[in-house]
């Protein structure tokens, strides 16, 4: 004899409340969280490295978290910034999860804070089901990947609040087909911002600047992040 | 491989349900649905799961996974539809674009089959 017993627990439910005291954590302190995926070599610690000496200059107080399989090289590289940067190793797992985050925030002082942008372990497939607390979810796209990248890897697009289109400076040089990407990426995200950016020419990134800060603005509501 | 992550909760999801001890029941099996944007590929989680059960009581429990669709809500038709894939988030009566998805991310243990046995601990129905 068997019997059947209802659960309906989600399988993720400990990331998820981690990820939802976070939340709170960094709505309290009025910060402005990010989660940036994307695959390899998309740019992401390029962007984020220009990112962070743009909000230094101008007065924002941000600070990274960076995640990799191995190595302090990212850290090492934007802690040039100014900005305080802390190192997230994974020893080889493919993503990041909400404990890791709060772990490693578990010494700094959030209230200090305006913008902390999360940089996951650049992947396509595994963080998109693993929520960090952030507010915004930034998904990166390199002209130099094939345009229909988010339609082979539709999951981590359709989840971003914010695309990003990264190395617009060599655009012309790859023969990057604008047009072809944007139709993949509003076929599976109809919704979220594309801004285009160069962390070489600094093209797009004070407007990416102002897309975070948005998403803590008094009323909750999004600015209309300006023409780069 | 993230699947081994998603099997080693699956696992802790269900071991933290049932009682401990020589009263707890034998699990059968483990009935999952994983929906289609929640970026778990079944077959990798299933075998994941072996890996993760092995030497815990869900050791001869099989795992059964269930796949749920997109589901989006389409405002000009004001209502509710299941999309084929996950690359056009479109209605697919009149073709409007929506990111107002109402299903497809699921990712939570169903059910359990048990083997009949005494009754289980608090917080479980």
């Amino acid at each position: 004899m068997s019997r059947i017993v209802d659960l309906k627990r989600g399988i993720l439910e400990k990331n998820d409340l981690q990820a939802s005291a976070l939340r709170e954590a960094f709505r309290e302190a009025g910060i402005a969280v990010s989660n940036w995926v994307s695959s390899p070599g998309t740019g992401k610690t390029a962007l984020l490295e220009a990112l962070l000496a743009h909000a230094v200059t101008t007065g924002i107080a941000a600070a990274a978290l960076v995640g990799d399989c191995a190595t302090d090289n990212d850290a090492r590289r934007l802690a040039r910034s100014g900005a305080p940067v802390r190192q997230i190793v994974t020893e080889g797992l493919c993503h990041l999860e909400s404990d890791m985050v709060g772990e490693h925030l578990a010494d700094w002082d959030l209230a200090a804070l305006e913008l902390l942008v999360i940089e996951n372990v650049g992947n396509l497939v595994c963080p998109s089901g693993f929520d960090l607390g952030e507010d915004t979810r930034v998904a990166l796209l390199s002209v130099t990947e094939g345009e229909d990248k988010p339609l082979k890897y539709p999951q981590i697009f359709h989840s971003a609040d914010v695309i990003v289109i990264t190395k617009t400076d060599i655009a012309e040089a790859v023969e990057w087909n604008a047009g072809a990407a944007y139709d993949a990426l509003r076929s599976v995200n109809p919704e979220a911002p594309i801004l285009e950016t160069s962390s070489r020419t600094g093209r797009g990134v004070d407007s990416l600047l102002h897309q975070l800060l948005s998403s803590v603005s008094a009323d909750g509501s999004r600015l209309t992040p300006q023409e780069a | 491989m993230h699947e081994l992550s998603v099997a080693h909760a699956v696992v802790s999801t269900v071991v933290e349900a049932l009682p401990a001890g020589p009263s707890a029941p034998r699990v059968l099996e483990v009935h999952v649905r994983v929906g289609v944007l929640s970026g778990v590929v079944p077959d990798a989680l299933s075998y994941a799961y072996d890996v993760a059960a092995e030497g815990t009581p869900l050791a001869d429990a099989a795992l059964h996974v269930e796949r749920s669709p997109v589901v989006i809500h389409c405002a000009e038709c004001d209502g509710d539809a299941e999309l084929l894939g996950t690359t056009d988030f479109r209605c697919p009566a009149c073709g409007t674009p929506s990111g107002d998805v109402r299903g497809g991310r699921e990712l939570e243990v169903l059910r359990l089959v048990l083997d009949d046995a005494p009754a289980l601990a608090g917080g479980m129905p």
